[in-house]
């Protein structure tokens, strides 16, 4: 019988899914200003990247406010245990119907591979894509005072590295979402807060 | 805006506010904004608190130019010595940061490619009577034509007369079988005024031999333009004159193409202000950040619109973006100028013209041929207000474009600014042995002129002679470019260009370089190995995923059978 617990609260779900919308209209309209295609006009598409970028700062702030308060942040500790019967799971036990090896409880909500992944995020692809992007913002009120090696086109290549890196991220963050018991239910979890499992 | 006080009161008086406001807009409408002050029956006043028709001095039946000169002289005493100390009159500069000595009277262009020999022609358009050659007395104050600049119409300098309007009816061109009145001197000197569009444009707007031909944003379009042509002259905009802008004092002119101001990065210049700056850039009334601020102004870094334009002038000529193209005003500029067909005659020997479908010449048995352009989107290059130019002395290299002038300025320095340009080619005549550009007798009615006999030869061994150039007699034709910053033609804000014009990978400053320019510029590696990963790691996931599916399929049929 499905056992129910409460994995989510009402910040997280909202900061997730407000950062989700951000994210992808910062994907779109980034690739846009990038010249990958046309869409929206290079005009709209710079003015709403830099609207939905402050807004994703501004989200990012509550959110690590949020973490620490409330100690979540130790959600995202590397842990060592169990990842190797994580990684076995989804490279193999997955396609023989085998069950998650690892238990989440609310105080450890996400598996070790989770906790990498997200921790990876937070630290290397966010700050690189933030620092970037407000270099790149601010590029008017710094390019005299900065060095020879150091001009637009860097700042614009670690922006895009971070782009690059925070559209992998998605993708495989999109596809695992459907690797809960049934392929809804972690994405269910995300609006509910209730994660059903076995 | 009430033109009536007496009604208005009355109107209040009677608490009728919603007729009243009507009246006042009904007002407000059917005047123009130029005379809705609130003086009540106004009497026409001049400008001017002289009134030039009315001077004794100015009543008098003149014969020539220089009579007119000196009746203006008797008032303004010091009027000739300040001509005088212009460019207009000595056509002669020493540009102070390269030492080079230019001016009408040394340079060469790859339009009608020099004066000398051929004064009595060019020469219509120097502010002086009289100069058809090397003998022109440059101290004579009676020489200056003031009426040049200062008539109110009916007053034209014809070519070939040495600066001189036609005293008497005469066949103008030569052969053409049409006719210049004489002009009327007399009424000329008492209509003249202050400087207009038409005066200046009289020379401007005809440079390199027609309308249009030069520059491409200086044609007789300007004449009465509309705003959408011109947004600051125009007769429904600003309505300026040329000297609005270029500022004028002492009769010294601001602003000049020789050496021309391509950044200043300054706020406006107040009335009064004492300063060394051009008060002919746009910065000069604009400021340099002309762009209506956010509420944020820079702190979210440039979040508005208007702050992302303004930080784009540390970039970019204000031109760049507010003239999207030269020659808007119906009036084509030569773009191109083959030399090296000319003196080419039809079947019976004699000289013959090619028109377009726009009847427009394309070819002339004088000149060549010709490409024209109208609406023309300019090329964009990086500008610091130096310029050096190929001087007749100079050698050359055929084997290449020579550049005709060359504008100095490179991405980064503080000076330089991507400025719109029209690029100008052609090909014209240089000496095979000396490696010279050569000035070729061409306007004058001789037995030489090319435009009379169509033999380079004569007309080269005459030019370089009149030229003091070395000529071996043996020349060919090599191809010349030539740029001309685009600054007039300032269109409405509305029609500026928008950002994708450059921000896109084939835009406007595909060949610019220097610069990194977010949406034309990427790194391949990058981009290849980016959207490389991502699309490994897409296929990865639906390899993922289809494995999944088709695993619990098996595992379905398996536990059900
Ligand atoms: C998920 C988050 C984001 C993604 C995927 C993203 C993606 C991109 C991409 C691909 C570009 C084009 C780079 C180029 O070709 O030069 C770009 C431009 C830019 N990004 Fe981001 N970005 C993100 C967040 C941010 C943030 C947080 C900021 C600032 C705080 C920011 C500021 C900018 C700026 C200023 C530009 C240049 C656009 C312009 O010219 O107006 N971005 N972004």
């Amino acid at each position: 019988m499905a056992e129910r617990i409460y994995l989510f609260k009402r910040f997280e779900r909202f900061w997730h899914w407000s950062q989700a919308a951000l994210v992808l209209a910062l994907l779109v309209t980034g690739f846009e200003v990038h010249g990958s295609y046309s869409l929206l006009g290079f005009g709209q598409a710079a003015s709403i990247h830099t609207t939905a970028a402050w807004l994703l700062v501004g989200l990012w702030i509550f959110a690590i406010f949020w973490h620490f308060t409330t100690g979540e942040w130790r959600q995202y500790i590397p842990s060592f245990d169990q990842l190797g019967a994580v990684i076995r799971h989804y490279s193999y036990g997955i396609f023989l119907g085998r069950p998650h090896p690892y238990r989440v409880v609310p105080e450890r909500k996400h598996n070790p591979l989770q906790r990498l992944a997200y921790l990876g995020l937070k630290l290397a692809i966010n700050p690189l894509i933030w620092a970037s992007g407000i270099a790149y913002l601010f590029y008017a009120q710094w390019r005299d005072l900065a060095p020879a090696w150091l001009g637009l086109q860097e700042v614009a290549i670690a922006h895009t590295l971070g782009a690059f890196m925070m559209l992998v991220f998605l993708i495989a963050h999109v596809y695992l979402t459907t690797t809960g018991h049934t392929p809804l239910a972690h994405i269910k979890a995300m609006i509910t807060g209730y994660e059903e499992t076995h | 805006m009430i033109k009536n006080p007496s009604r208005a009161g009355g109107c209040l008086a009677r608490h009728a506010l919603l007729a009243c406001l009507l009246l006042v807009a009904l007002n407000a409408t059917a005047q123009t904004p130029a005379t809705s002050d609130a003086a009540p029956a106004r009497t026409e006043v001049k400008e001017s608190t002289a009134e030039h028709g009315k001077f004794s001095q100015l009543k008098k039946p003149f014969k020539t130019g220089e009579e007119v000169t000196e009746a203006c002289l008797s008032c303004h005493t010091e009027a000739a010595k300040q001509v005088m100390a212009t460019r207009h009159w000595t056509w002669d500069y020493v540009n102070p940061s390269t030492g080079q000595r230019l001016g009408k009277k040394t340079m060469l262009n790859s339009f009608c490619i020099a004066d000398r020999s051929n004064e009595a022609f060019c020469n219509a358009c120097h502010v002086g009577y009289g100069w058809k050659d090397d003998r022109f007395d440059f101290s004579s104050e009676r020489n200056v034509d003031c009426l040049a600049c200062h008539n109110t119409g009916q007053y034209a300098k014809i070519p070939g007369l040495a600066g001189h309007p036609a005293y008497q009816r005469m066949e103008y061109p030569p052969g053409s079988g049409k006719f210049v009145e004489a002009v009327d001197l007399p009424k000329v000197a008492r209509l003249v005024g202050k400087t207009s569009r038409a005066t200046c444009g009289a020379c401007h707007f005809y440079g390199g031999g027609g309308d249009g031909v030069k520059h491409g944003d200086l044609d007789s379009s300007l004449k009465q333009p509309d705003r959408k042509l011109d947004v600051h002259m125009g007769v429904d905009g600003g309505n300026f004159t040329c000297a609005t802008c270029h500022k004028t004092e002492s009769h010294r002119i601001a602003g000049s193409r020789i050496a021309p101001t391509a950044s200043d990065p300054h706020r406006a210049i107040l009335r009064g202000e004492k300063t060394d700056r051009n008060p002919a850039s746009c910065q000069a009334c604009h400021g340099d950040q002309p762009h209506k601020p956010g509420p944020s102004a820079g702190l979210l870094g440039s979040l508005t619109l208007g702050d992302r334009l303004n930080t784009h002038t540390r970039t970019l000529a204000c031109q760049t973006c507010h003239i999207p193209a030269f020659a808007r005003g119906g009036v084509p500029t030569k773009m191109f100028w083959d030399w090296s067909t000319a003196g080419t005659l039809d079947a019976d020997g004699k000289p013959f013209q090619k028109k377009d479908e726009h009847g427009h010449v394309i070819f002339d048995s004088k000149k060549g041929d010709f490409r024209l352009g109208e609406n023309v989107e300019p090329d964009y290059v990086w500008f610091d207000g130096r310029v050096d130019y190929t001087l007749k002395s100079d050698r050359i290299d055929p084997a290449r474009i020579v550049r005709i002038n060359t504008f100095h300025g490179d991405a980064g320095e503080p000076d330089a600014r991507i400025w719109p340009v029209k690029r100008f080619r052609g090909k014209q005549p240089y000496d095979l042995e000396h490696l010279t550009l050569l000035v070729p007798h061409t306007a004058t009615p001789d037995d030489t002129a090319l435009w009379f006999n169509y033999d380079w030869d004569r007309a080269l061994a005459a030019g370089t002679a009149a030229a003091g150039q070395p000529f071996s007699g043996r020349f060919g034709f090599v191809e010349t470019e030539m740029l001309w910053p685009i600054t007039h033609m300032v269109a409405p804000g509305e029609q500026a260009l928008g950002c994708a014009e450059c921000h896109s990978r084939d835009g406007r400053l595909k060949a610019v370089s220097g610069v990194y320019l977010p949406g034309r510029d990427h790194h391949l590696l990058l981009d290849r190995a980016g959207f490389g990963l991502a699309g490994l790691a897409l296929l990865g996931v639906l390899g993922h995923g289809t494995l999944r599916i088709f695993t619990r399929r098996q595992r379905k049929e398996h536990g059900n059978g």
